[in-house]
C-alpha cells in the first residue's frame, strides 16, 4: 500500500447523496481477477453514454458531457467532495480500486457506509469526515474558483483550504499509524500469531463443535 | 452488569485490542464466493502465506453462475473464470466445504450456510459480501468485508475492528394478513433511513420478532445493511434450536446439549443498554413498496408516489427529483397503478422455501398478466429448489406462468445473464433499488415474495391482502 502523509491536489465536487457502490462501478466490472484497471469504469453509468462492458476500449466510449467529472476544469483532481452516506450498498472493494485507479487519493463528506469506509484505508486511500457546515463551505468555494486546491496533512490531521482556514478531522490512531507508513496490515496482526493460536485453543477445549 | 447480544458476541471474540481500541476479533466462519475472494488469494500466494484455518471456510459459488440450466463452458468467459478460478483456490487451499456450481448443496451463500448448520449461535461470520449481515439470524456477528479483509481472515483468522454502538430495533405487536419479515425490514428502512443503521449493529427484538420463523429472521437481518448497519442480529430461542436440530454440519449427541445451552445465553440481558432504541408498532406495518433509487425511498401499497417538493433538506430533494426521473414515474401517482415488466422472485433476502411458499399461495390457479414479459423464481439454493419440488411449488408457478430456474445469485444483482434491459419495470425481492442495479437503466421496485407474485398476477403493484 502507498503511504498517505501530505496530498496537495485539486478538487472535484460530487454533489448528490447516498452514492452506492453500484454506481461507483457497475457489476459487469466485478468480474475481474485483478486488483488494478478499474479506474476507466469508475461512475461509469454516469460518466459514459453507452453501456460498458469489460475489457473494452473505454477510451473510445462517448462521455456523458454533463457529468462532473468529464469537466475540463476537473481533470486530474485527487480530492474528492461527497455528500452523505457515501459508498452505501455493497462490500465490494473494486469501489475504492476504482477510485484510487482514477487518481484520487481523498474523499472528503459528512458520513460514509461502514464497509466502504474501512475498504478505503486498506488502500491508501484516505476518507474524511468533516462537519456538514465545513463540507458546505468546501462546495461552494470549489463551485466558485476554478482550480481549487486543497491542501491535507494526515499528521496533524488537518486540511487547509487556500484562504489558510483549517479544519481538523478525526482519525483513528491506528488507521492513520497504517496509512502514514504504507503498512500492510496482515503483516502487523501476524505479530500476534501467538494470542491468536492461544485464543483458538481456548476456543476449541470451550466450544469443540466449532472445529469439527 | 447487563449486556446487550452484541456485547456478548463481541467480548467472546477478542484476541487482543491496541491502545486505541482497535480490536482483533477471531473469526470461526469465512463464507466465501468467487467474485470478492480471487485477488484476496492472489494477494496471499504473493506474500508466501497460506490460509490459517480452512476448516473454518465454506464456499460456493453464486454470483456469476447461469440459472437458466446451461453449462458453464457456454457462460461468458469472464464469469467462468472467476468460477474456476475459486475451484482452483479451493482444490489448491481447502475448505470444511465446497458447493461448486451444478453441485445439488450448491446455492446462494447466504441460503447454504444457514440450511447446512455451518451458521451456528455465537459464532463469528465473515464473508466478502455485505448480506452477510443475514446470518446474524442465528445471533451470529456476522459481517460483510472487503476483499483486503477476505486476505486478513484468510491469514490471520482475525479481523481488525472496532466495536460499533449497539440499536435495538424493537418490534411489538402482532403482524396484520398479508405483511412479512420483508415488509419491516423496508418499513424499518423507510423510519430510520439507509444511514440510520451507520456505525451501529442492530439487534432485532420484540415480540413481532420473535413469532417470526428463521426464514423471516433472515430476511430481516438481511436487509440491516441497507439500514447502514454491517450486522443485524436476533436472539436465540427456541424457533433457532428447532431450525438447527440435524443440520448437517450442526452438532450432534452429547456436543449438541452442550452447544444448546451456551446458545440459551445468547440474548441481551434484562436492563442492558443500548445505544439508541427505535420501537415500531408492527400493526402500522403494511406491504411495503419502494418507488425510488434507494431502499428508504418507500411507501405503502396504498401510498402515492412523493413529490420532491415534499422534502424540505434541499440534497435530499434533488435525490427524490434524479430518482423520479430514472424510474420514470410522476409524483403523486398511486402506487397500484404502476405497471411492470418484470418479476423477480429470489436472492439471499427472498429465496428460501417459505418465501416460495408464500408467493405460491398467491400465483395457484391464477395466471401472470399479458403485459408482464418475464416472471421468474429462482431458489436460493439446490436443496431449497428439491424442497419447492417436493412439495410441487414449481408446478404451481410453472403454470402461473413464471420460469423455474436453478439457484444463484441471477437479477438480484445482474451479474450473469439474468438482468432487465433499459426502462424495464420490475418487482423484484431483492434487496437493493439502486441505478443500474438489476440491468444498466432497469427500473427497480422492492416488495415481499406475496407482494410480487400479486404484482405478477396484476400486471402492477396490487395489495396482496385483496388477493388472498
Amino acid at each position: 500500500m502507498n503511504p498517505f502523509t501530505t496530498l496537495d491536489g485539486l478538487v472535484a465536487p460530487l454533489d448528490r447523496a447516498n452514492v452506492d457502490t453500484d454506481a461507483i462501478i457497475p457489476k459487469q466490472y466485478l468480474k475481474s481477477i485483478k486488483r488494478s484497471g478499474f479506474g476507466p469504469t469508475l461512475f461509469d453509468e454516469w460518466r459514459y453514454l453507452d453501456v460498458g462492458q469489460p475489457g473494452q476500449d473505454h477510451s473510445k466510449r462517448p462521455l456523458n458531457p454533463d457529468f462532473v467529472l468529464n469537466q475540463p476544469r476537473f481533470q486530474g483532481a485527487s480530492i474528492l467532495l461527497v455528500r452523505e452516506n457515501f459508498g452505501c450498498g455493497s462490500s465490494r472493494e473494486h469501489a475504492p480500486w476504482a477510485i484510487e485507479d482514477f487518481g484520487f487519493r481523498a474523499i472528503l463528506g459528512t458520513t460514509f457506509a461502514d464497509i466502504f469506509f474501512n475498504n478505503c484505508f486498506k488502500n491508501g486511500l484516505l476518507p474524511i469526515r468533516l462537519p456538514q457546515t465545513e463540507l458546505e463551505q468546501l462546495f461552494l468555494q470549489c463551485a466558485g474558483t476554478p482550480g481549487y486546491r486543497l491542501r491535507i496533512d494526515l499528521e496533524s490531521q488537518t486540511v487547509i483550504r487556500p484562504d489558510g482556514h483549517v479544519i481538523r478531522f478525526d482519525v483513528e490512531a491506528f488507521r492513520k499509524y497504517c496509512l502514514l507508513n504504507g503498512f500492510d496490515d496482515i503483516g502487523l496482526t501476524l505479530r500476534q500469531a501467538d494470542k491468536i493460536r492461544d485464543f483458538e485453543a481456548r476456543r476449541r477445549i470451550e466450544q469443540p463443535w466449532l472445529f469439527a | 452488569m447487563a449486556q446487550t447480544l452484541y456485547d456478548k458476541l463481541w467480548s467472546g471474540h477478542v484476541v487482543h485490542t491496541e491502545d486505541d481500541g482497535t480490536t482483533l476479533l477471531y473469526i470461526d466462519r469465512h463464507l466465501v464466493h468467487e467474485v470478492t475472494s480471487p485477488q484476496a488469494y492472489e494477494g496471499l500466494r504473493l506474500a508466501g502465506r497460506k490460509p490459517w484455518r480452512t476448516g473454518s471456510i465454506v464456499a460456493t459459488a453464486d454470483h456469476n453462475v447461469p440459472t437458466d440450466g446451461s453449462d458453464l463452458s457456454v457462460a461468458d468467459p469472464t464469469s467462468r473464470a472467476q468460477v474456476e478460478t475459486l475451484d482452483d483456490n479451493i482444490r489448491t487451499y481447502g475448505a470444511l466445504a465446497y458447493f461448486p456450481y451444478r453441485d445439488k448443496r450448491q446455492g446462494i451463500v447466504h441460503v447454504i450456510g444457514p440450511e447446512n448448520g455451518v451458521t451456528l449461535p455465537g459464532m463469528t461470520v465473515v464473508c466478502g459480501d455485505s448480506h452477510t449481515s443475514t446470518h446474524g439470524a442465528f445471533a451470529c456477528l456476522a459481517q460483510g468485508i472487503g476483499t483486503s479483509e477476505v486476505e486478513h481472515v484468510l491469514a490471520t483468522q482475525c479481523l481488525l475492528q472496532k466495536k460499533s454502538k449497539s440499536m435495538l430495533v424493537r418490534v411489538e405487536g402482532e403482524l396484520g394478513r398479508g405483511v412479512s419479515a420483508k415488509d419491516i425490514a423496508l418499513y424499518v428502512i423507510g423510519q430510520i433511513g439507509t444511514a440510520g443503521g451507520t456505525g451501529y449493529a442492530i439487534e432485532f427484538g420484540g415480540s413481532a420478532i420473535r413469532a417470526l420463523s428463521m426464514e423471516g429472521r433472515m430476511t430481516l437481518c438481511n436487509m440491516a445493511i441497507e439500514a447502514g448497519a454491517r450486522a443485524g442480529m436476533v436472539a436465540v430461542d427456541q424457533t433457532t434450536i428447532d431450525y438447527l436440530r440435524g443440520r448437517p454440519f450442526a452438532p450432534r449427541d452429547e456436543q449438541w446439549d452442550r452447544a444448546v445451552e451456551y446458545w440459551r445465553t445468547l440474548k441481551s440481558d434484562d436492563g442492558a443498554q443500548h445505544d439508541r432504541v427505535v420501537d415500531i408498532d408492527a400493526r402500522r406495518i403494511t406491504p411495503q413498496v419502494t418507488w425510488g433509487t434507494s431502499p428508504e425511498m418507500v411507501t405503502d401499497i396504498r401510498g402515492q408516489v412523493p413529490a420532491p417538493e415534499d422534502f424540505a433538506d434541499p440534497v435530499q430533494r434533488e435525490g427524490v427529483a434524479r430518482a423520479l426521473q430514472y424510474m420514470g414515474l410522476t409524483p403523486r401517482t398511486p402506487i397500484d397503478q404502476i405497471r411492470i415488466d418484470k418479476v423477480f422472485i429470489g436472492s439471499c433476502t427472498n429465496s428460501r422455501i417459505e418465501d416460495l411458499r408464500a408467493a405460491a399461495k398467491v400465483v395457484q390457479g391464477r395466471h401472470i398478466a399479458d403485459n408482464v414479459k418475464l416472471a421468474m423464481v429462482v431458489p436460493g439454493s439446490g436443496l431449497v429448489r428439491a424442497q419447492a419440488e417436493a412439495e410441487g411449488l414449481d408446478k404451481v408457478f410453472k403454470a402461473a406462468g413464471f420460469e423455474w430456474r436453478e439457484p444463484g445469485c441471477s437479477m438480484c444483482l445482474g451479474m450473469n445473464a439474468d438482468r432487465l434491459d433499459p426502462g424495464e419495470r420490475c418487482a423484484s425481492t431483492s434487496n437493493r433499488n439502486f441505478e443500474g442495479r438489476q440491468g444498466a437503466g432497469g427500473r427497480t421496485h422492492l416488495v415481499s415474495p406475496q407482494m410480487a407474485a400479486a404484482a405478477a398476477i396484476a400486471g402492477r403493484f396490487a395489495d396482496v391482502r385483496d388477493v388472498v
